[in-house]
């Protein structure tokens, strides 16, 4: 028996079993009934060298399409600086456990405290955990938290222009949780405030979850829902893209409770889906019910500057059925992720990245109108995602689009179509699309 | 390196930059967005140059200890290698540029990837079904928790509320419990740490959903009543759940599906070797019996006859729990893993576990206190020195470890036992390290005796020395101010 992750030789294995007293490795499982012993077959192929896992795994990715992203969704193709990868995949700190051994876990601790500041930076909030699975969870787990944080109510409340995987999974969480909840019609595609008004008046609302750019890509206009949700003693939550946080009215600002949302757009590739990170963040007051890790600032034995993990009495190892939460993990090589995103891209980059989106966005936005193809629906500002009404069906230009190599015009639930430009696409890009639009047949726009 | 002790704000400069993104000519600018919608406090990230950033945080990875620097015997964290080529294959273009919501017929190799490690999964644990949407362990225990009350809700069962947790349970078990709404009853542990059946028998009624179990539970001992425990489980019309963080010790050798169990999750990067990344991205994939596989969250994987793979919702599912289809590219990684095991070296990693455990277990018993005294699986407990005379504590023998570079193993879990000392030497460890293991928990054992003072001021030679908790807690410093 010899295989690259196991040391042991034949010599090692009988030295090992004479100090325990057992003559195979079959004795070590004499406590376990035979009949539980599995004697069949794996049905899995045989070992790969790592030549061929190789080329086996290649192939498959083979077998997927890279196409030019001109679409979002929740998921964004933005820039992700060669440094980040280089350096989140350092040993140190990627075969690291959770920074429970904090003399020895400095960095991971470290990278998290700032990652802690920069989320509270950019949400306008005073705290922030050490991040989320992903956006959606981190909604879910906001909205549980936003019933902890208020008495003897237990009814959400979930904007309509909310990502349709936002619903979902907070509508998941709720239900079995035993929580109600409800969802705020659209007016115009953004959160109707006269509909939220309506749905307050039974007074037993204990958050309110509105998104910032909402799933048309529609930068909201949140103007008195704040007074409005905490005139019921109700709180506000918001789901916010932290990449446009830079340059777009913050969670603190419109007055917000508590501010959540997905890490994916500070440079984190698409990666099929994940990882990705949630962020979650709150007002001081409510940060003892906050769930998940959380880092601060303390000192040593030899008065040191330190971190730590800390206000560990809200977690599920010392309170367990009590917990704010059961999450006993983070993301954290993701929080590392868009630590060093922040740091490398700061306030000016940030805001370039938001200028060069719009700037596209808008520009594509104008080349499809042009093409008597597509129809506005809302007059609304944007950032870098906005919707249209194709003349053709949605799915059918989808699929079009995607067999000419983009991934764009992603169809909604309305038959409406969707596109999103980030920093990376050019205008040669936006050219090939447009002209690969017009060349669609069965359309008459030429 | 010892004494770098920087946050990348303290290095920031106004006028650094450590971007570099492409010059364009839009017309557009974000001027036209109505002023009532823009930023007007201030962002103050920090400005820096590029290698400013790479030395900052090449330097906070210096202050820290993963597997790859050495001996990790966290007990029931299983912290084995991290194969290089996972990675590798993990990042490959064509998985990383993939966009979550691409149409099917572009992303076949993503969904083949799911497929597959869908189909090893369960020819591992015997389990029917799996879905790998769940970020993590205890996102896992959620996802399963839900799914076992949507098969009896479906049933129109309603009153089954109710789920069994051991007292010896990992502390996730009850709040994951809790989340989905489920009131936790506890049953005891006999002295021997394993579930006392006529403690359990009394508990179960109509009214329980199931129960939830670690086996081996978390002194690292089989359940050996499991069969029985599985019949009155059963009979009360309960699920068995079993939870995955223990599982490596069976990896191989005993399969969950074949023990009764109806529900189960694993943790990826504890089994199936993909890194723990200082907290995460891990995997938390959820597997059930077939009875229940109609209920796996939204949205699954499917292939064809003709060998295509598909994105589908089932109508009786338990919801969506997640954005996407989970850690993707962790997913990769297992199922790298797995292919360069094969069906062979499969059955040796469980047991090379055990070996490695009961090695070190019956080379320390003298000098550490073992409060159950047989065959035990991947980890066991001592319960603090043999010698109490000294008074030196388990923190006390986590910190001097580190002064000798190796991690500390989980102290003060599970709670059966004042001073528990929990380790867990997986099968990557090789004979010789876990002499040299053996040889400083020795010394330390013989210094509680004679220098007890160095113990209780341990570690000595770390990046910081026992940071003050409390003052962390009762004056609470989140975040960097300017």
């Amino acid at each position: 028996m010899s295989f690259p992750y196991f040391p042991h030789t034949d010599d090692d294995i009988r030295a090992m079993l004479d100090r325990i007293g057992a003559g195979s490795l079959d004795d070590l499982y004499s406590d376990v009934p035979d009949e539980f012993i599995f004697k069949g077959e794996f049905s899995l192929p045989e070992a790969m060298s790592e030549v061929e896992v190789r080329k086996t795994f290649s192939e498959i990715a083979g077998r997927n399409r890279q196409l030019v992203i001109f679409a979002g969704g929740g998921a964004y193709d933005h820039y992700t600086p060669a440094v980040i990868p280089y350096l989140v995949s350092r040993s140190e700190f990627q075969t690291a456990y959770t920074p429970y051994q904090s003399e020895v876990s400095q960095g991971t601790l470290r990278y998290i405290f700032e990652y802690q500041s920069m989320i509270a930076m950019l949400t306008g909030l005073d705290c922030s955990n050490a991040s989320m699975y992903d956006g959606a969870t981190a909604a879910a787990e906001a909205m549980l938290m936003s019933v902890a944080c208020t008495r003897k109510k237990n009814r959400i409340l979930l904007s309509s222009a909310l990502l349709p995987q936002v619903i979902g999974t907070v509508m998941t969480y709720a239900k079995y949780h035993g929580i109600d909840t409800g969802l705020v019609a659209m007016d115009g595609g953004m959160t109707s405030a006269a509909d939220l008004e309506r749905q307050l008046a039974s007074d037993d609302v204990a958050g309110v979850l509105v998104p910032s750019l909402n799933r048309y890509g529609i930068i909201e206009d949140l103007s008195g829902f704040a007074e409005a949700v905490h005139a019921r003693k109700g709180l506000l939550v918001m789901y916010s893209d932290p990449s446009a946080l830079a340059v777009l009215k913050t969670p603190g600002e419109w007055g917000a409770d508590i501010a959540c949302g997905d890490c994916q757009t500070l440079g984190m590739p698409l990666s099929s889906g994940g990882p990705y990170a949630g962020y979650l963040a709150c007002r001081q007051e409510y940060v003892r019910k906050l769930p998940g890790r959380i880092v601060g600032q303390t000192s040593d034995m030899d008065g040191k500057r330190a971190y730590v993990l800390t206000l560990q009495a809200r977690e599920q190892h010392i309170r367990r059925e009590k917990a704010t939460s059961n999450i006993c993990s983070n993301q954290s090589l993701m929080a590392l992720h868009a630590t060093i995103y922040m740091s490398l891209m700061g306030r000016d980059g940030l805001r370039e990245v938001n200028r060069l989106s719009y700037g596209g966005a808008h520009c594509l936005y104008e080349r499809l109108l042009s093409t008597g193809l597509f129809e506005p629906v809302f007059d609304r500002p944007f950032l870098k995602e906005f919707v249209l009404k194709p003349s053709v069906p949605a799915g059918q230009l989808h699929g079009y689009l995607s067999d000419k190599g983009f991934f764009a015009a992603l169809p909604t639930e309305e038959g409406l179509v969707s596109f999103c430009v980030t920093e990376k696409r050019t205008e040669e890009e936006i050219d090939a699309l447009v002209s690969a639009i017009r060349q669609m047949p069965g359309q008459d726009g030429k | 390196m010892k004494s770098y002790d920087r946050l990348v704000f303290e290095l920031s400069r106004e006028g650094r930059k450590g971007y570099s993104l492409p010059k364009s000519s839009w017309k557009a600018s974000l001027s036209s967005i109505p002023g009532t919608l823009l930023r007007k406090v201030p962002l103050p990230l920090p400005q820096v140059s590029e290698p400013d950033a790479v030395r900052h945080y090449t330097c906070l990875s210096g202050m820290n200890f993963g597997v790859d620097n050495g001996f990790y015997p966290l007990g029931s964290c299983t912290m084995k290698y991290n194969p290089k080529v996972n990675e590798e294959v993990a990042s490959l273009p064509g998985f990383a540029s993939v966009h979550p919501l691409q149409p099917e017929d572009t992303m076949q190799g993503t969904l083949q990837i799911y497929h597959e490690l869908c189909r090893a999964l369960s020819a591992i644990t015997g389990m029917a079904a799996f879905t790998l949407n769940p970020f993590a362990g205890a996102h896992g225990e959620l996802t399963g928790l839900m799914v076992m009350r949507q098969y009896h809700m479906s049933r129109n069962d309603m009153k089954r509320t109710r789920v069994i947790v051991p007292d010896s349970a990992h502390g996730t078990n009850p709040a994951s419990a809790a989340v989905c709404g489920l009131q936790v009853v506890q049953v005891k542990s006999t002295a021997d740490g394993t579930i006392d059946v006529d403690d359990l028998e009394p508990l179960l009624d109509d009214t329980v959903a199931g129960i939830m179990m670690t086996n081996p539970n978390t002194l690292g001992l089989f359940e050996t009543e499991i069969r029985r425990i599985a019949e009155l489980v059963h009979a009360c019309g309960g699920l068995l759940y079993y939870d995955g963080a223990n599982m490596n010790p069976l990896l191989g050798k005993v399969r969950p599906g074949d023990m009764g169990f109806d529900i189960m999750h694993l943790n990826l990067h504890k089994t199936f070797s993909t890194p723990h990344g200082g907290g995460g991205p891990g995997a938390g994939p959820v597997g059930v019996c077939e009875a229940l596989a109609g209920y796996l969250p939204d949205p699954a994987v499917v292939q064809d006859d003709d060998g295509r793979f598909h994105i589908v919702r089932n109508p009786h599912s338990a919801g969506r729990i997640s954005g996407f289809m989970g850690n993707f590219s962790v997913l990769v990684k297992a199922l790298a893993y797995i292919r360069t095991l094969g069906r062979g070296n499969i059955r040796m990693a469980g047991p090379l576990a055990v070996l490695n455990a009961n090695y070190v277990k019956e080379s320390l018993k003298d000098c550490y206190r073992l409060p159950v005294d047989r065959i035990c699986k991947h980890e066991f407990v001592f319960d603090g020195l043999a010698d109490t005379s000294s008074g030196i504590t388990a923190l006390d023998v986590a910190k001097r470890l580190l002064d000798f570079g190796f991690h500390s193993p989980t102290i003060y879990f599970p709670l059966l036992f004042h001073q528990s000392v929990m380790i867990e030497p997986t099968e990557t460890e090789s004979k010789e390290t876990l002499d040299a293991f053996i040889d400083v928990m020795r010394r330390i054992a013989a210094e509680a005796a004679s220098d007890p003072d160095v113990l209780r001021q341990a570690p000595h030679d770390t990046p910081v020395r026992r940071p003050d908790e409390t003052l962390a807690a009762t004056h609470p410093v989140l975040r960097y101010k300017i």
